[in-house]
């Protein structure tokens, strides 16, 4: 038995200890807004915050979850109230498939918590490791601006 | 049935030379409207008037038959009927519907034929409407070949438009007003002291009704909603992580399920050991399907684990083992046994090669790619005695329906497709193989809905890929002009292979061979074209923007190696060979944007192209510097004519899109053979552009051209061919063959 939060919620689950949590997220605990795209690390599509660090979830096996406090796209924020990475996401219409795009905003809430007003070069390294098929970096590039702009807007 | 109808159903007609000796579908058949398919299900009080538009007491619902693969079209299939319709957006559901005959497509059939799309003589006309006959009478529904908007364009408002006069009729009779006296607006009837009736109050009564067959589409300067700034309504769920796309359906008591079949592409599976597997925690059964084994598990990773644990013994490859192989087939083609079709001879080529000097002889690469959409195949099922229900994401869903019906043994009425989001396809979802194995799985487990996922690897494997090509060029110049050109192109076609598993042979020459190049606006005095088919190697299919995807990188980047050769300059020589108005002006405006001619730093190269595809001039000009880390492509201007952008943010997403798609691939991407298998299995391999690679894309549209057009592939093909100008222009280094990091290294 492995005991940690989800988006600020106690979770027990049985699972093998090498098994990702991508899947505990997904099957286990039918939390589908996290996604499978490559299960190597590869893409950033199944991105959540592990102990507040944006991680890759098929990367982390139950055995080191113990503890551990995630936060997955559902908690980030939702249609009535989002994140203001969400909103900029909404504004800014990112998604094309948007299968891509749960990593990609829980990536960049994660960039702009530790970094409220990044540079072009920063926001290109931070996430250049979620890879986007429909081709929608320059709206991610103008969205993650736009929401450093009203967050730091906001915290003054 | 009629023995055409049996003709059509063997021969398909698409690129297909069979129509010029005619196929004849009685009268009967081919004005006969297909039949509503939302009748079939409607509640008491319920109406619908046509296969797009239902309303009950407490929604109305409008049906969007073509596929969300991201390209927006459900909302786009919404908005032209909500146009008519008088709704705004927040005022109706949009719903994906059955499949349907109702539904067919004669446009994206009708773009297959032999012909220029902007030829407007008597026999491309004729032909065109052969083929849309043929699209009618087999209720050919299909997502692809960027037809959805030129499909849906007249047929979607007529279809709001019918529905509004429909409930005014209902308004009048209900109320006690001539017709002439109501006005719609915003979901409900005005009746003429102000008083505003809803559609949804309105439903029962209109179901009464006769349909208003003859309405009059509004005027664009009248639209409310089209050409402007458009919220697509799936944006809000896609960034809070609650759309449901088909890979995260849960159904109760649902098992999960994954796949392994033979990674040599269509070879059999010898023999295979599960034992270990099966004693793997977790599995529920281990069960044979076609040239292969499932294994259905309490979840998709323990799946995945029994899968890895299988030791199978595989059978060799029906196609060469090794990428050596393939190349060397598609050289050998380059034979009159091979010739498809001569496509175009203008002037004298051979005389004007006779007479020299050639310029040549060039010969232009492209590999064999894979779709790889992020969201990996998949497809729930549930099967039982009596009906079949799959759910997933399908750009062909009757072709899906009816594999499915085969497999269960059930009728096809009996087989309910669920069309769903899917998280990208760029040609990936015209294929089966997820549906078949979907299928296979659940008629052994009857009663039991059961999830297939397919691991990236397993995808990786199983791509119906993009043809392989090659193409050689010779040309004449003189004073600075192109005289002659003179180009063959060798590929598999992968329409045919691809139709062919869609049940739907094709015949005679493919146009997606020599797409991208025959087509071309410019008249270079002595022109050939001409297309080798080669026969079949790994199974191919269409991929983003299909043959243009290949011709006119050939194309494009022969003409700057002849432009180079005649010491003109690419923007000049090609307005000056353009004989298409709107191309011309799709090039001046490229032109224009991009500041072509202006002066740039000594490691900086411009490179352009313009290809047609898919009814579309497209024009791009990439800008490149070559710096310690490598190339960095900084920025790319776009000018292109869809006639009218409906959506503009959509238009805009789908530019940049095909842009990078086009741009990501060229760089870096390629599938190769060895020992039958694909060596690429994940991302690691087959990256395709990052966002730190991502240029600035600035983007004009014209609406010069009289006709509608999509534009989710036109903007591909371009892309590849003025990244290789440009680096030439930057480096004096020539890339002919793709992927360009074989090459050069990208920053």
């Amino acid at each position: 038995m492995t005991t940690f939060t989800v988006n600020g919620e106690t979770v027990t689950v049985d699972a093998p200890g090498d098994m990702p949590l991508l899947w505990v997220l997904r099957d286990a605990l039918k939390m589908t807004g996290t996604k499978y795209g490559c299960g190597i690390a590869q893409c950033g599509a199944c991105t959540v915050l592990y102990n507040g660090t944006a991680m890759r979830s098929c990367q982390l096996r139950v055995q080191i979850l113990d503890g551990a406090d995630i936060k997955t796209i559902e908690g980030l924020g939702d249609t009535e109230a989002p994140h203001p990475v969400q909103a900029a996401w909404i504004e800014h219409q990112v998604a094309q498939c948007g299968y891509c795009q749960s990593g990609q905003i829980m990536q960049a809430a994660w960039l702009l918590a530790n970094n409220p007003d990044p540079s072009d070069t920063e926001i290109d390294n931070a996430m250049s490791g979620n890879l986007c098929r429909c081709g929608t970096y320059p709206r991610i590039r103008a969205a993650v601006r736009s929401a450093a702009e009203k967050m730091r807007a906001s915290e003054t | 049935m009629s023995r055409a109808k049996k003709i059509a159903r063997r021969t398909f007609l698409i690129g297909s030379a069979a129509i010029v000796g005619g196929v004849a579908f009685g009268i009967y058949t081919t004005r006969q409207p297909h039949d509503n398919p939302l009748l079939n299900d409607l509640a008491d009080g319920e109406a619908s008037f046509n296969p797009w538009v239902k309303i009950s007491a407490d929604r109305v619902t409008l049906i969007a038959p073509h596929t969300d693969i991201g390209q927006g079209a459900r909302s786009i299939q919404a908005a032209l009927i909500a146009e008519e319709l008088d709704l705004e957006f927040g005022q109706f559901d949009v719903e994906a519907g059955p499949p349907a005959p109702a539904y067919f497509n004669a446009v994206a059939a009708k773009d297959g034929a032999p012909f220029r799309q902007r030829d407007d003589g008597v026999m491309a006309n004729t032909g065109r409407g052969v083929i849309g006959t043929a699209a009618k009478v087999l209720g050919l529904q299909i997502t692809g070949g960027s037809s959805t908007v030129p499909d849906s364009f007249d047929k979607l408002r007529t279809a709001g438009a019918v529905a509004r006069e429909t409930l005014k009729r209902a308004a009048s009779r209900v109320h006690n007003v001539p017709v002439d006296q109501l006005r719609t607006e915003a979901g409900a009837v005005y009746l003429p002291d102000g008083e505003a009736v809803p559609y949804t109050t309105l439903a029962a009564a209109a179901a009464e009704e006769p349909v208003v067959e003859e309405v009059t589409l509004r005027n664009p300067s009248q639209w409310r909603l089209l050409g402007k700034d458009m919220m697509r309504s799936d944006i809000p769920a896609k960034s809070t992580g609650t759309l449901d796309f088909g890979i995260d359906l849960q159904l109760d008591g649902m098992l999960n399920a994954t796949v392994r079949f033979n990674p040599r592409q269509g070879g059999a599976l010898n023999a295979y050991n599960a034992e270990a597997a099966q004693t793997l925690p977790g599995v529920h059964k281990i069960l044979e399907v076609s040239n292969g084994v499932a294994v259905v598990a309490d979840n998709t990773w323990n799946a995945f684990k029994a899968a890895d644990a299988i030791v199978f013994d595989w059978g060799e490859a029906p196609y060469p083992a090794e990428s050596a192989g393939h190349w060397a087939a598609v050289e050998a083609s380059f034979a009159e046994a091979y010739l498809d079709r001569e496509w175009r001879h203008d002037g004298d080529v051979d005389a004007a090669l006779a007479a020299g000097p050639v310029t040549g002889q060039f010969e232009y690469r492209a590999p064999y790619l894979a779709h790889q959409p992020l969201e990996p195949l998949s497809a729930t099922v549930l099967v039982t005695d009596e009906r079949a229900d799959i759910w997933v994401a399908h750009q062909f869903p009757r072709q899906a329906q009816q594999i499915v019906a085969d497999i269960v043994g059930l009728k096809r009425d009996a087989v309910h497709l669920h069309n769903q989001y899917a998280g990208g396809s760029f040609g990936h979802r015209l294929e089966f193989e997820n549906v078949r194995y979907a299928a296979e799985i659940g008629v052994q487990l009857k009663g039991t809905p059961v999830k297939l996922t397919f691991s990236r690897e397993e995808d990786f494997a199983h791509d119906f890929l993009r043809q392989i090509g090659i193409s050689r060029v010779s040309g004449v110049v003189a004073d600075k002009r192109i005289e002659a050109m003179d180009i063959e192109v060798a590929t598999p076609s992968a329409l045919a292979s691809q139709m062919g598993r869609a049940g739907l042979p094709m015949a005679g020459p493919d146009a997606q061979i020599p797409a991208g190049i025959w087509d071309t606006p410019y008249a270079i005095p002595n022109f050939r074209v001409r297309a080798y088919r080669v026969p079949e190697l790994a199974p191919t299919s269409s991929w983003r923007a299909v043959g243009a995807s290949t011709g006119g990188f050939f194309l494009e980047t022969a003409m700057d190696d002849l432009i180079h050769a005649a010491g003109a300059d690419p923007l000049e020589e090609r307005l000056r060979l353009c004989d298409d108005p709107i191309a011309c002006r799709v090039l001046e405006a490229v032109g224009e944007l991009s500041n072509w001619g202006s002066p740039t730093g000594d490691s900086v190269g411009r490179g352009l192209a313009l290809v047609y595809s898919f009814g579309v001039y497209v024009a791009e000009v990439v800008e490149v510097s070559d710096g310690p880390r490598g190339v960095s492509i900084d920025k790319v201007w776009v000018a292109t004519d869809v006639g009218r952008v409906l959506d503009p943010i959509a238009f805009d997403n789908q530019v940049k899109g095909g842009v990078i798609w086009g741009l990501g691939h060229a760089m870096n991407c390629e599938i190769t053979f060895e020992d039958g298998r694909t060596q690429q299995s994940n991302y690691h391999q087959y990256s395709g552009m990052r966002l730190h690679q991502c240029p600035e894309i600035e983007v004009r549209a014209l609406e010069n051209d009289t006709k509608v057009r999509g534009i989710g592939e036109p903007t591909v093909p371009p892309a590849a061919a003025a990244l290789s100008n440009a680096i030439f222009d930057a480096t004096g280094q020539r890339l002919r063959e793709m992927p360009f990091s074989t090459f050069v290294r990208f920053a």
